[in-house]
């Protein structure tokens, strides 16, 4: 399968790249690992007519502790979010997602800033960055603005972004010594889930039950009222619209969340 | 445009559309057949390649995001021409059997090699997760685990030896507590 054809760029800085999808706009995707995009483009669900590769900024490629906040650039590499000390330390639900995002091949090229901005529902680090209360940095040649990405994102694959904005970083609460956990169920090793729960500190972020990753808002609520995690589990599809597709019915989705919501709840409360 | 690209040490370079996918490249453009494409959907790993000392799937990568970096195909490890010594993960591969119809082999390698080259303690477990994003359609994982641990340098019957000197122990007269405490009792 071979892509539309399309130009090509690699700016060589961030402010290039800002300049260059400023003077593009709509006609122009950015292409940072590929591991989304790629496979879009190769089955023609994506056309760009132009592609900006911002795979190689080194500018974008960090993990630093900024206060009482994690700062990771959007070109990390979902390999080195798993191999990352600072985050092991300070939020390790992280890496432990990033454990499970396709194979080593795909962690190897795949970033954390791509993942967040393709917006597939079915994707894990989007859910578990929603679990931790994270934000998104977008950045153009307009300025710098910061979004709760509990208000990022607007359906499948779409979000506040503006065609102009770059996902330029990402920034998560320092979360030391906090229950966590991640249940992913797929058939195979290296799928997508058929869905996916993660916790931490008692908020509970849902992979593949609906158009973009949700919070169980219903089960957070039951928790912080004091109920039992067997019932507060029991709630975890309120308010969801799971898909229908070859992996499962959305009544199938449904029990699973409940299921995979409770295992989740207990690991992270030490049950 | 025109790329250029060191494969298995050797700069190569071609004018390419953008949307030429590396695989192809070295398929059609550099004239190396090991490097297949399976699935075409990132899953098979057939198409896995070093790049810059890295397992990539290069089904998945333009030929132009690797320009100025190094590839390494099954072709460029020691022992696929005459004459050579026969790199140590395709040794393995021969002499446990670890392939059936081959087509998967390349790609197996090129993430066993990796695999190594990344940590220096490998067990089955460790391979098995390593060899996530390889599929052999022909089921034969086993052998292919067994390569890569004795490539690894590691016994690869080394768990199921434990797992027989712990069923020989409590098989043996006198291991289980149960018995003893009632022996003792009596």
């Amino acid at each position: 399968m071979i892509p539309l054809a399309f130009d090509y760029a690699r700016p060589d800085t961030l402010d290039g790249a800002l300049a260059l999808l400023a003077e593009k706009g709509e006609d122009a995707t950015v292409l940072a690992g590929g591991h989304s995009l790629i496979p879009v483009m190769k089955v023609r669900l994506g056309a760009p007519e132009f592609v900006i590769d911002i795979g190689r900024l080194s500018e974008l490629d960090y993990i630093r502790v900024d206060g009482d906040e994690v700062a990771i650039g959007a070109g990390t590499k979902h390999r080195d979010l798993v191999t990352s000390e600072v985050l092991g330390a300070e939020v390790p639900l992280v890496p432990a997602v990033a454990r499970t995002v396709g194979d080593p091949q795909v962690r190897a090229r795949g970033t954390l800033g791509g993942s967040i901005a393709h917006g597939d529902p079915a994707s894990d680090l989007p859910a578990a960055i929603l679990a931790l209360d994270g934000k998104v940095v977008l950045r153009s040649p307009r300025g710098e603005r910061t979004v709760g990405i509990a208000d990022f994102y607007t359906g499948v694959f779409s979000s506040v972004k503006e065609p102009d904005e770059l996902v330029t970083e990402i920034r998560l609460p320092r979360k030391a010594g906090v229950g966590w956990a991640y249940e992913k169920f797929t058939r195979r090793s290296n799928d997508w889930a058929i869905v996916a729960v993660a916790v931490c500190d008692g908020k509970v972020g849902l992979v593949n039950m609906g158009s973009t990753s949700l919070r169980a808002t219903a089960t957070e609520q039951a928790l912080a009222d004091g109920k039992s995690i067997a019932e507060a589990a029991a709630l975890a599809d309120e308010g969801t619209e799971p898909p229908a597709d070859n992996a499962g019915t959305p009544a199938y989705r449904r029990a699973l969340v409940k299921v995979l919501t409770r295992r989740a709840l207990e690991t992270a409360s030490g049950v | 445009m025109k790329v250029q690209i060191s494969v298995n040490g050797e700069d190569t370079s071609a004018d390419v559309e953008p949307r030429l996918l590396l695989a192809h490249y070295l398929r059609e453009q550099v004239g190396l057949k090991a490097t297949n494409i399976g699935c075409d959907t990132t899953s098979c790993g057939a198409c896995t390649v070093l790049l810059d000392g890295e397992a990539v799937k290069s089904c998945t990568l333009l030929a132009v995001q690797a320009e100025g970096q190094s590839v390494t195909t099954m072709e460029g490890l020691e022992g696929a021409s005459e004459g050579q010594p026969t790199h140590p993960v395709t040794a393995a591969f021969r002499a446990e059997h670890g392939l059936q119809c081959g087509f998967c082999t390349p790609g197996m390698v090129m993430s066993a090699v990796s695999l190594i080259s990344h940590d220096d303690d490998l067990d089955e477990r460790k391979v098995r997760e390593g060899l996530e994003g390889n599929l052999c359609r022909c089921t034969g994982y086993h052998n292919i685990v067994r390569a890569v641990l004795v490539a690894a340098g590691k016994d690869p019957d080394a768990e199921q030896k434990a797992e027989a000197e712990s069923d020989a122990l409590r098989t043996a007269p006198g291991f289980s507590r149960g018995e003893s405490a009632e022996e003792a009792r009596a």
